[in-house]
């Protein structure tokens, strides 16, 4: 038996959202009595931290701590309209959407202030700690809590804000197919080492290296576990998963927990993380969001390490020890590619 | 169905619920004790989503008949911060970032609980070793490994 150590690469440009019928996003902002904010959404946070990048946005929009900002995206049937999280959209779509809404919220805080001090809105700025005050003298202020206090019961005004983001919709030529499918791409680079056992056909990830440009990140420690999570699941892909590994045939297809194949704690594969921030025009404060390229790349890039490994192609997902040997045999042996200099 | 009455310890606390026959510990805790912490994932003992500790001990709750819980103490994710001091192992989990959609998260901890009692100085292929019945789809695992010897350091004194 041999290992065969082999290395692949694979660069993508990765569309943000999608075009057809603009992608829109809505989010509704409404201030409780007592100066907290509630975002209100209908995109769902499912562990890629939805609801933290999009309560720093309002944050950052409204001009008021952190901790004062409440995001709330669990019903669709009471929260405003959004196309779903999919296609890498959350921070770019939702996120604009956020600063919209956000944006005149606090255009009608600072109408409430002015009129509690007595100014014009257009001369108060927030410190970002919860207080209002008049630019150039931080001595003249009022507290957010007791502009939204004087909002409710002495007003009688909202502090709440209503935001859509929708992206000039593209029509297809029907003559080419030719469209314009999104507004921005993410990018990405990612080379991946491995070995592969000429007897048993065994892929074993020995390191993952890549770059990502994703914007601003917004969050870097979620982009970088997103990252890490996604090319896992990329790796889970390219090797090990699959529901019909005889498609059509239902044969060996696994049924449950105990026989659908993934990696476990075991096959942690180390994983070193570029991320280059190239904030975007029309971009949440320049973010883009990982999304779902941080597992793409994996995957042709496996592919292409293996090929350098033994010189097999496979061109079907996953590659299994299968796979290989069937190819191993089919060209009689391993063939490897060429190898960098340096390495073995 | 008839229920009949059975009472154990949750957390320190004792408990009363109605069990029907046959019924699992991870309903009697969720419907009936109300603690929503240990989740419902595949409801065959693969997942390791539902596990508590049984005296100390981890186990799926989700294959585990509730009467068989009876007069002994059961440990959830629920009880394990103190008031609003957090335990060591959810500090550790929520600084590393080990914890996306969050539904492993109430068993990774338990299990880490029961290793880190048993084992207070644990390797890391013992921490890999002690979480491999239990699947995360979020994280790839290294920041679950990471936390849990982050915190059995801290619980010890020891830096990371």
């Amino acid at each position: 038996m041999t290992r065969y150590a082999g290395r692949g690469f694979a660069a993508i440009n990765y569309p943000i959202g999608m075009n057809l019928g603009g992608d829109p996003a809505q989010a509704l902002v409404h201030s409780t009595p007592d100066g907290k904010f509630m975002v209100t959404l209908s995109a769902i946070d499912l562990g890629q931290g939805m609801k933290s990048v999009t309560r720093q946005i309002a944050a950052e929009a409204l001009g008021v701590p952190m901790e004062d900002v409440y995001v709330d995206t669990a019903d669709s049937d009471t929260g405003p309209h959004d196309m779903g999280s999919f296609a890498s959209r959350g921070t770019h779509r939702v996120g604009n959407a956020v600063i919209r809404a956000s944006s005149e919220a606090r255009a009608q805080m600072m109408e409430a202030a002015a009129e509690e001090l007595e100014v014009n809105a257009t001369d108060l700025d927030t410190d970002g700690q919860g207080n209002i005050h008049v630019k150039g003298a931080p001595q003249r202020k009022i507290t957010v809590a007791e502009t939204a206090i004087a909002a409710q019961f002495k007003q009688g005004r909202t502090l709440s804000g209503r935001g859509i983001f929708l992206i000039e919709p593209s029509g297809v030529d029907p003559d080419t197919g030719e469209m314009s499918p999104v507004t921005t791409y993410a990018h990405a680079a990612l080379i991946v080492d491995l070995t592969v056992d000429d007897e048993t056909g065994e892929v074993t990830v020995d390191k993952i290296n890549s770059a990502y440009e994703v914007g601003r990140a917004l969050n870097p420690k979620l982009v970088e576990q997103q990252l890490i999570g996604g090319a896992w699941m990329g790796v889970s892909h390219a090797l090990y998963e699959t529901t019909e590994p005889y498609y059509p045939d239902r044969a060996h297809g696994p049924e449950d927990f105990n026989t659908y194949l993934m990696p476990g704690p075991g096959e942690i594969v180390p994983h070193d993380i570029a991320v280059l921030e190239r904030p975007a025009a029309d971009a949440p404060y320049g973010g883009k969001g990982p999304g779902e390229m941080c597992a793409n790349p994996v995957l042709p890039a496996v592919a292409n390490a293996v090929y350098n490994a033994v010189g097999v192609r496979v061109d079907k997902l996953p590659i299994t020890p299968e796979k290989i040997l069937r190819g191993l045999q089919a060209q009689g042996g391993a063939k490897p590619g060429p190898r960098r200099p340096g390495t073995q | 169905m008839p229920k009949k009455p059975m009472s154990f310890t949750l957390n320190d606390a004792e408990t009363g619920v109605f069990v029907e026959e046959g019924q699992n510990l991870l309903e009697a805790l969720r419907r009936g004790a109300g603690d929503l912490s240990p989740k419902f994932g595949c409801g065959q003992g693969t997942c390791g989503a539902c596990t508590v500790l049984i005296d100390g001990a981890p186990h799926l709750s989700c294959l585990t008949l509730a009467e068989a819980a009876a007069s002994r103490r059961v440990e959830t994710t629920g009880g394990l911060a103190a008031g609003p001091e957090l335990h060591p192992l959810q500090t550790a989990f929520m600084e590393g970032f080990a914890a996306q959609c969050g539904f492993c998260t109430g068993g990774m901890l338990m299990v880490a609980k029961a290793l880190l009692a048993e084992n207070p100085r644990p390797t890391r292929e013992e921490v890999i070793e002690a979480i491999s019945g239990n699947l995360c789809r979020c994280t790839g695992y290294g920041p679950i490994v990471d936390a849990i010897l982050t915190a059995a350091a801290r619980m010890q004194g020891r830096a990371a």
